[in-house]
């Protein structure tokens, strides 16, 4: 295997399109471990966090871009970040130990395919952009349209995502992410909600996006348990009719970690509970 | 395959070394530069046992590899205190009795000093949830937490 430290976007697209077996490393957290475990075995290994930019929490029109390589540890003290998108960097700060948070990437994270993905659904709710690098140049996508299946994205031949765009929020907004696992730390996600809102002045819901992770092949974004909290101030009712889209929208595995039924219910209870909490930090009264 | 050169720094002194593509940074403090205090439990990073600090970050040394670390600060155990002045995270696990078969010790070590560098102050939650990826199969932890709880007191020079 080769080792190269990459020192463009464009010289890294070069060497992923060469037709080696190519892998890119920011973390590691994931890479380093399928190779360990005999599940990847690249023949060159593209290091992407001497880019310029990659390493940078950057503000831009409003909203914050994330570059690559930032690892969760420093999206977690990055003050301004975490005022404006607390349920994204919250979900980023459940991934693995400390010693994890020091390397993993929010980027990697949505790279890795996995549909247990903290990241993700958070992402999702928050109306994420990735900014992706290709051999035909630069192109920008929201996350939601990224995500193929286990282990796969829609990223093309050669490509990378080399930033994700967390847009401007207006005020009186808050978002929230909420996963089950069976112990209080180190565990992969049995299901798990993304929620974002926006208030109107009188507390009530003007706009709602609600996503869940670990219930289908993909995270997946639940339109009709956003619009069930639309026009409410978070009553019983369209918390409860909330609940029932999200179920309605799990298609999950049975595994040891969680039977079908399991997933679906808490499904919707960890949209509920987190609506509830980004629901406060928009300012809303429960 | 040919090897690396890399040139950084391991506990204050500038050291090379010549290591493969694919060696893992604690396999190269191991095996190189015969720092053998950080140890592998996993090599999956999920024990805990080869926790060092890069450039002041705690990581797994299992999961960087020795050719990322060109130019950077790495700290091991072995840069923690010394046989006659232990740092006090050292002398309240031995106080405490906080270790059976020690062999996540080093690791607990690296990441509690880690800790209370950013927190002098922890709360028995936060000293849990920050090693909850040291994993320890003899203690049950808790004499692990209240040495460190114990530690950060005397640095805070309270009455530990």
């Amino acid at each position: 295997m080769r080792y190269v430290v990459a020192k463009d976007s464009r010289e890294a697209v070069a060497l992923l399109n060469t037709g080696e077996n190519a892998r890119l490393l920011a973390g590691g957290t994931d890479v380093l471990v399928q190779m360990k475990l005999g599940n990847k075995a690249p023949s060159l290994l593209v290091d992407i966090k001497a880019i310029i930019g990659f390493s940078d929490i950057s503000a831009e029109n409003g909203g914050f871009r994330i570059g690559a390589a930032v690892s969760g540890a420093e999206m977690g003290e990055h003050a301004g970040l975490k005022a404006m998108w607390p349920g994204v960097v919250e979900a980023v700060e459940l991934i693995g130990s400390t010693q994890v948070q020091g390397r993993a990437t929010m980027v990697g994270n949505l790279c890795n395919g996995s549909p247990a993905a903290d990241a993700v659904p958070a992402m999702l709710a928050a109306g994420a952009v990735a900014r992706i690098e290709g051999p035909s140049g630069t192109r920008d996508m929201q996350v939601a349209d990224l995500l193929e299946g286990p282990g796969k994205t829609k990223l093309g031949k050669a490509e990378l995502i080399s930033s994700v765009y967390l847009p401007a929020r207006p005020e009186r907004s808050g978002d929230a992410y909420l996963r089950f696992i069976p112990r209080t730390e180190m565990d992969i996600a049995v299901a798990s909600a993304g929620v974002n809102l926006v208030l109107d002045e009188n507390g009530c819901v003007l706009e709602a996006t609600v996503a869940l992770g670990a219930v289908a092949p993909t995270a997946v974004m639940v339109p009709n348990a956003g619009a069930a909290l639309v026009g409410s101030p978070l009553e019983e009712q369209a918390l409860e009719a909330c609940a029932a889209a999200c179920e309605a929208a799990c298609n999950p595995i049975d595994d040891k970690r969680g039977t079908v039924e399991f997933r679906t219910k808490i499904a919707g209870v960890m949209a509920t509970r987190a609506a509830k909490i980004a629901y406060t930090r928009a300012g809303g009264q429960l | 395959m040919s090897k690396i050169h890399i040139t950084t720094q391991v506990n204050g002194d500038a050291v090379e070394f010549l290591c493969e593509p694919d060696e893992t940074l604690l396999d190269v403090l191991r095996d190189r530069l015969n720092l053998t205090g950080a140890k592998e439990g996993c090599g999956t990073g999920d024990c805990g046992a080869c926790s060092v600090t890069l450039n002041g970050r705690l990581v797994a040394s299992c999961l960087v590899l020795g050719a990322e670390v060109a130019g950077s600060e790495i700290e091991t155990v072995e840069g923690v205190g010394t046989a006659d002045a232990l740092h006090p995270v050292q002398q309240h696990l031995l106080d405490h009795a906080a270790l059976q078969c020690g062999i996540c010790t080093p690791g607990i070590i690296v990441a509690a000093k880690a800790l209370l560098l950013q927190n002098p102050n922890p709360s028995e939650e936060e000293v849990r949830y920050w090693l909850a990826g040291n994993l320890c199969r003899c203690t049950g932890y808790d004499k692990i937490i209240r040495a460190v709880l114990s530690a950060a007191a005397e640095m805070r020079g309270e009455n530990a």
